[in-house]
């Protein structure tokens, strides 16, 4: 394993290192903060959610692939995986046209 | 089977939890921007140049490091269990989230890729001192290291070693010395 290390560390005050690769890990960040905010679940709820999935993550690793999967196991019982799919789908074709 | 992508999922689910009046994209938004912008590692900074120039204060972030924090303004999510440990130049603390990427989002902001990456998580337990000179950080053999693992229950910072040649300096010339990753123990701070 090597050890993937970003460039020399910014300056505390530039506050500018980019956190987020792509836009959806923004999303899927900031849903899971405005979620718990508003009394959604716990914290160590979707922390353990979290630990779990990135436990049995296999593959190319993505943090936030695994942040998104642990959210949706939390609203497993507001959300089914099949909804999201489904939806998934559709968005998927209205990007098609 | 395989799940559609996710970025097309996280879409999804945000429009699905949009309709049910669960979440509101403006709120979200706000809170992205909040840790895009405005929580990072400048807040930890002033925690750390109020330590080393106001000996009462760091008495009070080493006994209590998330009230003492909260003194200066900064708290929020995961500013719970703040425990705040001293580097020396005798004894160095080096910080990780073995089991995922538990990070004190106040006066860090959120953790850098590296904190996140498997390789970090599993090495710098098992061989802290490699993987210390391997990011920049040689220190001498007689140097104990102390790998300080974070989780929900303790959110670790490190108070990092006051660089000589600094006594002149004042608190808000030392904020700008302090860097995240010093606070979080895989540098020291230079002069």
């Amino acid at each position: 394993m090597t050890l993937p290390v970003d460039g020399p560390a910014a300056p505390p005050r530039s506050n500018g290192e980019l956190d987020f690769a792509e836009p959806w890990e923004s999303r899927a960040f900031g849903m899971a903060v405005t979620l718990h905010d508003a009394g959604a679940f716990t914290w160590e709820a979707f922390q353990a959610a979290l630990v779990a999935r990135i436990a049995a993550s296999t593959g190319e690793w993505s943090y936030y692939r695994e942040w998104l999967a642990a959210l949706e196991d939390v609203l497993a019982d507001t959300v089914t995986p099949e909804e999201i799919d489904t939806r998934a789908e559709i968005l998927a074709h209205r990007h098609d046209h | 089977m395989t799940r559609p992508p996710v970025a097309l999922r996280t879409a999804a689910l945000e429009q699905l939890l949009t309709e049910r009046g669960l979440v509101d994209p403006a709120v979200m938004d706000r809170f992205i921007a909040t840790y895009e912008t405005a929580v990072g590692p400048l807040n930890g900074a002033k925690v750390v140049a109020r330590a080393w120039t106001d000996p009462a204060y760091r008495e009070r972030l080493l006994a209590d490091g998330t009230a003492a924090i909260a003194e200066l303004g900064f708290s929020g999510p995961q500013g719970e269990h703040i425990v705040v440990v001293e580097n020396t130049p005798t004894r160095h603390n080096v910080v990780v989230c073995t089991l995922c990427s538990c990070y004190p989002w106040p006066v860090l902001g959120l953790p850098p890729s590296w904190y996140k990456d498997p390789a970090y998580r599993a090495r710098v337990v098992r061989e802290p001192r490699k993987v210390l000179r391997e990011m920049g950080l040689d220190l001498p053999a007689d140097v104990q290291i102390t790998v300080r693992d974070s989780s929900a229950e303790v959110r670790w910072l490190v108070l990092p070693e006051r660089p000589a040649g600094t006594e002149s300096l004042s608190e808000e010339d030392l904020v700008g010395l302090v860097t995240r990753d010093a606070m979080v123990g895989v540098a020291k701070v230079a002069p």
